[in-house]
């Protein structure tokens, strides 16, 4: 079988352009499916059947330019409307009111306001933290909250397309945004903490 | 013409900073701030540096199986 040839062109043979998208895209196709499925098997089935309806309705694509964001897109809707398929009623993610939860930082945590002889425990931290210790931390979040960190930090969305993509209001993605990047960062803290990876002076204090 | 905004009001708005979603009069304020106060700019490293670990992780190693399985796909489209 011949491999797919990288086609530039904004016009070519439509199969061939979307071939080879696919195999230029493949890997964070892969790779945001698995954050959002968690599971590798269900990120391939994601990805086959996603790809399968982007290429159904590839001839509604008015700018090729923008086919990356595009198939995102239909990427996340795939995974959505499995989820409903799943759940009777889908989970309905309210956000409550928790300013003290939406203000944690995990810069306030570790860093230092006075410069402290032993450097710069910020970055001593990022340096520490693993691919691994953030997929850990992202595949904790609830579906609602994980999906905007995944479209807006992963893709690059800006909040009016992720608000579109899902269908909902633009004060609701910035609420799940703020949200999911609270619970990430303190899943980070938490971890770093019982790692020992965070060296803090107040001895780990939560929240 | 930038005004004066404090710390404070940095923090507030730095992840919509980052994430370009703020009107241009106010991302021109937070940038200029941040030209200045090492505190901000630090802190303003760090989420950014934290993000782009986060946005790695949407990138994995596609199996061949799932590369063979696109292909076969392909040919029948
Ligand atoms: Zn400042």
């Amino acid at each position: 079988m011949p491999e797919p040839r990288r086609v530039s062109s904004a016009t070519g043979c439509p199969k061939r352009y979307f071939a080879a998208e696919v195999e230029r895209l493949l890997d964070r196709l892969y790779g945001t499916a698995l954050r959002m499925t968690r599971d590798s098997n269900d990120a391939e089935d994601l990805v086959a059947e996603a790809l399968t309806k982007a290429w159904a309705k590839f001839d509604t694509l008015q700018d090729r330019r923008s086919f990356e964001k595009w198939v995102f897109r239909i990427l996340v809707n795939t995974y959505i409307s499995g989820l409903r398929r799943r759940q009777a009623r889908p989970e309905e993610q309210g956000v409550e009111d928790d300013d003290a939860l939406d203000r944690f930082s995990l810069f306030e945590q570790v860093h230092q306001p006075f410069l402290l002889w032993w450097g710069n425990p910020e970055q001593q931290l990022l340096d520490k933290l693993l691919r691994e210790d953030i997929e850990r931390a992202l595949d904790a979040l609830p579906d609602g909250f994980r999906m905007v960190v995944i479209m807006v930090e992963v893709w690059g969305l800006s909040y009016a397309e992720a608000a579109e993509t899902l269908n909902v209001p633009l004060g609701t993605v910035r609420s799940r945004l703020n949200r999911g990047r609270a619970l990430l960062q303190r899943a980070l803290w938490r971890q770093a903490s019982q790692l020992g990876i965070a060296a803090s002076p107040s001895g780990g204090g939560d929240k | 013409m930038t005004r004066d905004i404090r710390c404070e009001d940095v923090i507030e708005k730095l992840l919509e900073f980052l994430d370009r979603e703020l009107d241009p009069q106010t991302e021109a304020e937070l940038a200029h701030h941040m030209e200045h106060c090492r505190a901000c700019f630090t802190r303003a490293e760090f989420e950014r540096q934290l993000r782009s670990k986060v946005a790695d992780v949407g990138q994995s190693e596609a199996p061949d199986r799932l590369r063979l399985r696109m292909r076969a796909l392909m040919e029948r489209f």
